[in-house]
């Protein structure tokens, strides 16, 4: 006997299948079985358990393409299990698990155990990106090979740059051969300086270490002609930067294989917003200026960026109280993702419905080759997430997530995600 | 005496108006003019300072003094900080010993913020990274208004590490709420341009920003920040940037000439200016004990009015 769910009376939002209508949609073991108007009503599936999404978006489960999941290693601060059930509460259904653990995961044994606690622990699916160089030193390349047959997913020091051009060039053609793409966290170091903050008037005022936006954009450039030289995939991690905005669009239009991703923080919020010296507002790249901010909404709206991704990035309260000089880079975000992208993108008609769903979930599975994912099309995975556009919210703690540095707490935001499926299973539901 | 100042804390010069600077300068001058007595008797002051400091430590202390409180020393080196404490539960086992007033000098930006409204004794800054130094603002500011009576119209060129100084950025606040212009002049990697966002006017030529001003304020050049790469050399620095009598010329006459100490003679400034007769910098000296016993006794009023 099939294992059979409707979810009815909703509009299904599939940008991957220009499906933007109401639709019913019938999921079977799993998988998306039928999307049509009036399945409801049809007496074959009378009797079937249905999911009432009325008044609701029925758009396929986010594909997060960076996450921290401080697994291992760093436990205290996330596990597989609390980043994936943060996940599902943000109608998360897929993420890309970055390599900065404790220790690096640069190498197949990692990955291997990695998988088997994510099969165990997981309650969304969980991809895991391999290290381009080992101890995400920059020194020597990881064996790509082995790390893709062991499950890797995408290469990436992400955390830390790759500034060694000729190295790095070298990781794109074996990536290239391997057919992965490469993820890369763009900060000249020599620029960025240990800084804490975007370098601007914020910063000059209240006497803290600025980044300037050109360590983003140098090596933005750089990636962008390493790209254009070797011909391999590069993606470029977490845009903060207008420079580095239009600096990916130029590339596209010359057909260079290029993708990049912006987070929502970056989007939404700007450093003079920062109130004092909040270290839950300290992230890598830095929140940047306002023009910044409208640049990445643009980057967005044309296509220049192609994926919404969190950089989700749990850390103790401890660590964040030690003021915005000291305090460890990041903040969470998978549970505010999409309600803050509805806020600023949807709600103040920057992206249209369609655009904004196919940022979040079609564009971040195509650049990770997931064919049954990031789409409600029939034959592909039930991830399923339903949408009340409208709802107003604020979140706060406590979150699902075993931290809670995010300087959306206490922001009123409009859109909230009100049930996840994944695999055809409820995994979260308001 | 002060009327309208209801705070514990005198953690910087941004947040104030312009009145509640104004009362501190007046108090200040009072004090110059009749000491008050035991104004804080069965106070205890601590002193925690992480950075080194001979002037705004000997002053504070002074002003203590003068007030009737007990200083208690304290040395980060060899304290419980150096053992891992947190400030926080020092400054908390302190109070329990008996502490009414922090004074504190750190080398974080924006430190006391977060502690400041975790203990009930007055916290004042003497020194935050590159944030604030609100009290050498006060004494600069109190120099200037004896001279002056008042900022309208008045234009201070501030000359030197911009970017490193809570120096600097304390005067910008101050100055710009009395009235006064404030010209920020260095080289670019010390004085980046964006300073014009936040009110300062930004001129690298030092000919130009200190030609009709009414007074320049000197900062020390660290000599650390040539291995940083902010300046070529101590030599092209002083070429460009020192204060010679001749630039000094070039501003309204008998224009005053500060210098918050410790001075490097000969790189941004030279000696004969330094000991010339603009120069006011063993007055700001002075004066900075009046501006911290004001500082003082202002925030122990705002203590108890909490209490």
């Amino acid at each position: 006997m099939s294992e059979r769910l409707l979810i009815a009376g909703g509009t299904v939002v599939d940008p991957a299948r220009g499906v933007e209508a109401a639709r019913d949609v019938l999921i079977e073991d799993g998988k998306i079985r039928d999307v049509a108007a009036g399945l409801s009503k049809k007496p074959a599936l009378k009797g079937v358990e249905t999911v009432d999404a009325d008044g609701l978006w029925v758009i396929p489960g986010l594909v997060d393409m960076h996450v921290h999941l401080r697994e291992p290693g760093r436990e205290g601060d996330e596990t597989i299990a609390t980043g994936t059930a943060a996940a599902a509460r943000g109608g998360v259904t897929t993420v890309l698990a970055m390599a900065n653990t404790e220790p690096v995961t640069d190498n197949p044994s990692q990955l291997g155990f990695l998988r088997a606690k994510a099969a165990a622990d997981a309650k969304i699916n969980v991809l895991f990106a391999g290290a381009v160089t080992f101890g995400q030193k920059g020194e020597r390349l990881s064996e790509f090979a082995r790390l893709k047959a062991a499950g890797a997913a995408a290469l990436s020091d992400d955390g830390r740059p790759v500034m060694h051009a000729g190295l790095f060039r070298r990781a794109l053609e074996c990536a290239k051969d391997l057919g992965l793409v490469v993820i890369d966290h763009c900060e000249d170091l020599t620029l960025s300086n240990g800084a804490c903050v975007h370098e601007g008037p914020a910063a000059l005022r209240k006497g803290l270490k600025g980044a300037p936006w050109a360590a983003e954009t140098v090596q933005v450039m750089r990636d962008i002609a390493l790209a254009e030289l070797t011909g391999a995939r590069v993606h470029l991690a977490h845009l903060s930067a207008a420079a580095s905005v239009f600096a990916v669009r130029d590339a596209k239009r010359r057909g260079i294989q290029i993708t990049a991703e912006a987070c929502p923080h970056h989007f939404v919020l700007s450093d003079e917003m920062i109130p004092g010296y909040d270290a839950d507002w300290k992230m890598n790249p830095p929140l940047r200026s306002h023009a910044d901010r409208a640049a990445l909404i643009e980057g967005l709206a044309d296509g220049t960026i192609d994926a919404i991704a969190t950089d989700h990035a749990p850390h103790g309260c401890g660590a964040k109280s030690q003021g915005m000089d000291l305090a460890p880079f990041g903040v969470i975000g998978l549970e505010t993702s999409l309600a803050a992208s509805l806020t600023e993108l949807y709600h103040k008609k920057a992206l249209t419905r369609r655009e904004l769903v196919a940022r979040a979930c079609a564009a971040p599975a195509a650049i990770l080759g997931l064919k049954n994912k990031g789409t409600l099309a029939p034959g592909a995975d039930a991830d399923v997430t339903l949408v009340d556009p409208d709802a107003a919210w604020t979140p706060a703690p406590p979150f699902a997530s075993k931290s809670r540095n995010t300087p959306f707490a206490g922001r009123k935001l409009k859109g909230r995600v009100a049930r996840t499926l994944f695999a055809g299973r409820t995994v979260h539901a308001l | 005496m002060t009327k309208d100042w209801g705070r514990k804390d005198l953690l910087g010069l941004e947040g104030l108006g312009a009145a509640e600077i104004e009362a501190l300068l007046d108090e200040a001058a009072s004090f110059q003019e009749s000491p008050p007595k035991n104004v804080l008797a069965g106070r205890t002051v601590a002193f925690l300072f992480s950075e080194a400091s001979t002037r705004t430590r000997s002053s504070f202390e002074e002003a203590a003094l003068r007030l009737g409180a007990e200083p208690l020393s304290f040395s980060a080196a060899g304290s419980s900080l150096a053992k891992g404490e947190t400030m926080l539960d020092t400054m908390k086992n302190l109070e329990a010993i008996g502490v009414t007033h922090f004074v504190v000098r750190h080398e974080r930006s924006g430190v006391l913020e977060d502690l400041a409204p975790k203990v009930a004794a007055s916290v004042v800054n003497a020194g935050d990274g590159w944030h604030e130094h609100p009290t050498q603002a006060l004494l600069d500011l109190l120099t200037l208004r004896e001279l002056w009576g008042g900022f309208k119209g008045k234009r201070v060129v501030i000359l030197g590490d911009i970017r490193h100084s809570r120096v600097a950025r304390s005067n910008l606040f101050a100055l710009k709420k009395l009235g006064a212009k404030v010209t920020f002049c260095g080289p670019t990697p010390l004085v980046p341009d964006a300073f014009a966002a936040i009110g300062a006017q930004v001129e690298h030529d030092v000919e130009k920003a200190l030609k009709g001003a009414d007074a320049v304020n000197v900062l020390r050049l660290q000599l650390e920040r040539m291995e940083q790469g902010f300046v070529t050399s101590l030599a092209d620095y002083a070429l460009s940037y020192q204060l010679t009598q001749a630039r000094a010329a070039l501003m309204k006459p008998d224009a005053p000439v500060l210098h918050p100490g410790p001075m490097n003679r000969g790189v941004e400034i030279a000696s004969e200016v330094a000991d010339g007769p603009r120069s006011l910098i063993l007055k700001q000296v002075s004066n900075g004990v009046f501006v911290r016993m004001a500082v003082l006794a202002a925030c122990d009023r705002g203590r108890t009015a909490h209490v």
